[in-house]
């Protein structure tokens, strides 16, 4: 499933479930070359590191952020990798996302306090085994006095659940009836769609519906057609069922009484 | 096979994606800065009613009821005492607010230097340059053909308004809504205007929505509002002093008393990230279930407000469609003009904007004129928070707001004010004082708004 474009952040394809990883989020460090306390100068890049609980390892999902004026993201991860057991050495830090531009004009305010959500597949490697991240955050412009990164979440790779808005009995249809009745069965669907539908009510093998020649292999209708006549078909009843107090009522007054007090403050 | 629920769908799902583009950030500065504005405005309007002893709402006794219906379309014989009423609030009042916008991450240092900016606007919104202006009005180029400029009298219409005209009328005879709007861009011819925006705006006057207009004007024959007064008081001050106007003033009444009780209207907060005032019925203070909106429609009308309504009153006659193409333009365009966001179609991107093409393109006059404290923003702010209505003609007004309907977008007014300017700078740099500027550029009426922006945008060596 295409996953939505990094904004505001209910990523449709992280199952409701899941709950972010637990990690530690140090303060940002600002690099800087020289004395920190006598120069003045603001230096424009500064690293988050996120630690993750010693020997547990997360297979990454999703990283999720609330933008704080910072124009540029470039993330690194440290994966334990089979061939590093036993030994001592230092692992690799790889670059999983580089120069990620979350400010298009740095100057102004345009996505400084944006919300951002990561994919694991619009990462540039594989971020399975993760034992630390490491944010590095870069603002070119000196207008701005702070820039950091906010609300920052690491979600696992957890189990794909079905999508639970989904019903069911549009995943169940007869296999070896499926090219025939399709068209004869969306046909009925819609024409019931007007009074409301009712889940799983409906038969699944009505080849006379309006369909010439009956059962065969005569004349297949195309399945996507029928494929979006049927998804036209669930839209509208998701609409129809989300759509209780269609009418507006337009009601102001409480009980037909509108006499109030003073307007509230708060 | 396509549904015939179909159209009332894809109807639906139109007008949901149009109210929806863009919303806004809502950051620190916003909120903070908003939340003081709205609570001065709450407390003028909560110190008119304890000065004045009128209670906010109150219903009418029977007989001014039947009173009121039978004079229902003469309103405007009415000469209630308004002289103690003042506007809530108006346009300068709402600049000073925004002069003093600040973001407390931006380095505002006391020394002057790069990072402030030289107009009165403070706040480091992305706004669109001259190359990106002419890409997104392309079809405003010198190449294209518009109304306001190739209809003219010295123009043979075989060149381009017959045909025009013509196309005009195939999209409503196809009712095609998306072809409707991309045609506006080259203006609307006189005829069809009154069609093409209500195709543009999805408004089909269903007989459902006429009689929704006849419960929100039940709605004012019950109840009186205190917000009634300032509507008065407004179309007496603006509308009915105004030689195009003062026609209208019946019907602005029966539209903007209407537009007050209108809670549907409170739907466009959920992208418009002001707050509507609030309050409780009486000896209920504080229990939630006994809260409401004031006025219903969560909008309290400032000096100047009824000009949104009145140009609409030469396309519309019927009192329920004026009034749905009314509301429809507030809640997608209107209501950006005195709320603060960071949306680029907002008050204040559309203010930096103006400042930033003034500066950039000329800078000499934007220079002389700050000199003799004549900051321009001062002057253009009224036109552009008015949408220029009450200070164009007419018939150049509608031309202006087919493009702020084509385009979707209210940047044209900043493009305008800044073309105007222009057009009168080198009178601009003889002034010595704000007010001479203010003469130089008090009387827009015989201006002609395409060429004006097509030489602005198009012409101008930059």
């Amino acid at each position: 499933m295409e996953p939505p474009a990094p904004n505001p952040g209910h990523g449709a394809g992280r199952p409701m479930a899941t709950r972010p990883a637990p990690c530690t989020v140090r303060s940002p460090v600002a690099l800087q070359v020289g004395d920190v306390k006598t120069d003045l100068a603001q230096p424009g890049v500064a690293v988050i590191d996120v630690a993750l609980p010693p020997a547990q390892p997360l297979d990454l999902q999703e990283i999720v952020f609330k933008n704080s004026y910072t124009a540029f993201l470039t993330v690194r991860v440290q994966r334990r990798r089979p061939c590093d057991v036993g030994r001592a050495s230092a692992r690799k830090w790889v670059t999983c996302l580089w120069n990620h531009c979350l400010m298009p004009s740095p100057h102004t305010e345009a996505g400084s306090q944006d919300y951002f959500s990561l994919f694991r597949h619009q990462l540039l490697c594989d971020v399975d085994q993760v034992t630390a991240v490491r944010l590095i955050l870069r603002q070119p412009s000196p207008v701005w006095l702070h820039f950091t990164l906010e609300e920052l979440r690491l979600y696992p790779r957890g189990q794909q659940s079905l999508q639970t808005d989904f019903p069911s009995w549009l995943s169940h249809l007869a296999p070896q009836q499926q090219p025939e009745n399709l068209h004869g069965v969306s046909r009925l669907l819609m024409s019931s769609a007007g009074a409301g539908v009712s889940q799983g009510a409906v038969s699944m093998s009505r080849p006379e519906l309006g369909y010439p020649g009956g059962r065969g292999q005569q004349g297949v209708p195309d399945p996507e057609k029928v494929s979006t006549e049927v998804q036209q078909l669930w839209v509208l009843t998701e609409m129809i069922r989300a759509n209780q107090t269609a009418a507006r009522i337009g009601r102001f007054d409480v009980d037909g009484c509108y006499d109030i007090n003073l307007l509230s403050y708060t | 096979m396509m549904l015939e629920q179909d159209t009332g769908l894809s109807l639906a799902i139109a007008q949901i994606v149009q109210r929806l583009k863009g919303s806004s950030l809502h950051s620190q500065l916003e909120r903070q800065a908003r939340g003081s504005w709205e609570k001065r405005i709450l407390k003028s309007l909560n110190s008119m009613c304890t000065e004045l002893s009128i209670p906010l709402a109150r219903k009418r006794p029977i007989g001014e009821q039947k009173e009121l219906l039978n004079k229902w379309n003469e309103m405007g014989t009415d000469e209630p005492d308004l002289s103690l009423f003042r506007p809530v609030y108006a346009p300068k009042d709402f600049l000073e607010v925004l002069m003093n916008l600040r973001n407390p991450n931006y380095e505002n240092g006391d020394q002057p230097s790069f990072r402030n900016h030289l107009g009165l606007i403070q706040v480091p919104l992305k706004v669109k340059d001259i190359p990106e202006l002419k890409d997104s009005f392309s079809e405003l180029g010198l190449n294209t053909g518009q109304l306001g400029i190739d209809d003219s009298t010295q123009v043979p219409p075989e060149l381009f308004e017959n045909e025009h005209v013509r196309v005009g009328q195939t999209v409503l005879t196809e009712q095609d809504s998306a072809a409707a709007q991309q045609y506006v861009r080259q203006g609307c011819p006189t005829a069809l205007r009154a069609e093409l925006w209500a195709l543009i705006l999805n408004i089909s006057n269903q007989p459902e929505d006429i009689l929704y207009y006849e419960q929100l004007k039940s709605n004012v024959i019950q109840h009186d509002l205190l917000v009634d007064s300032l509507i008065y008081k407004d179309v007496k001050l603006t509308a009915s002093n105004d030689d195009y106007y003062f026609v209208f003033e019946d019907y602005l009444y029966q539209v903007l008393l209407c537009f007050s009780r209108d809670t549907s209207v409170l739907e466009h907060f959920s992208y418009n990230s002001a707050t509507p005032p609030k309050s409780y019925i009486r000896g209920k203070l504080g229990m939630e279930e006994y809260a409401v909106f004031y006025p219903p429609n969560g909008v309290i009308p400032f000096h100047g407000f009824s000009m949104y309504v009145a140009p609409l009153c030469f396309l519309y006659h019927e009192p329920s469609k004026l009034y749905q193409i009314f509301r429809e333009m507030y809640v997608r365009f209107f209501f950006r003009l005195h709320s603060i966001s960071s949306h680029p179609s907002g008050i204040v991107s559309l203010c930096l904007l103006f400042e930033t093409l003034l500066q950039t393109h000329l800078p000499q006059l934007f220079y002389h004129l700050r000199e003799i404290g004549a900051q321009p923003l001062r002057i253009s702010f009224k036109w552009m928070v008015r949408a220029f209505s009450g200070y164009l003609a007419t018939d150049q007004l509608l031309l202006l707001w087919d493009r702020i309907l084509g385009y979707n977008s209210l940047e044209i007014l900043a493009v305008l004010a800044a073309a105007v300017f222009a057009f009168r700078a080198v009178n601009l740099m003889e002034v010595t004082s704000l007010a001479a500027a203010e003469a130089v550029l008090a009387d827009l009426s015989t201006l002609k708004v395409m060429p004006l922006l097509q030489i602005f945008l198009f012409a101008t060596v930059t």
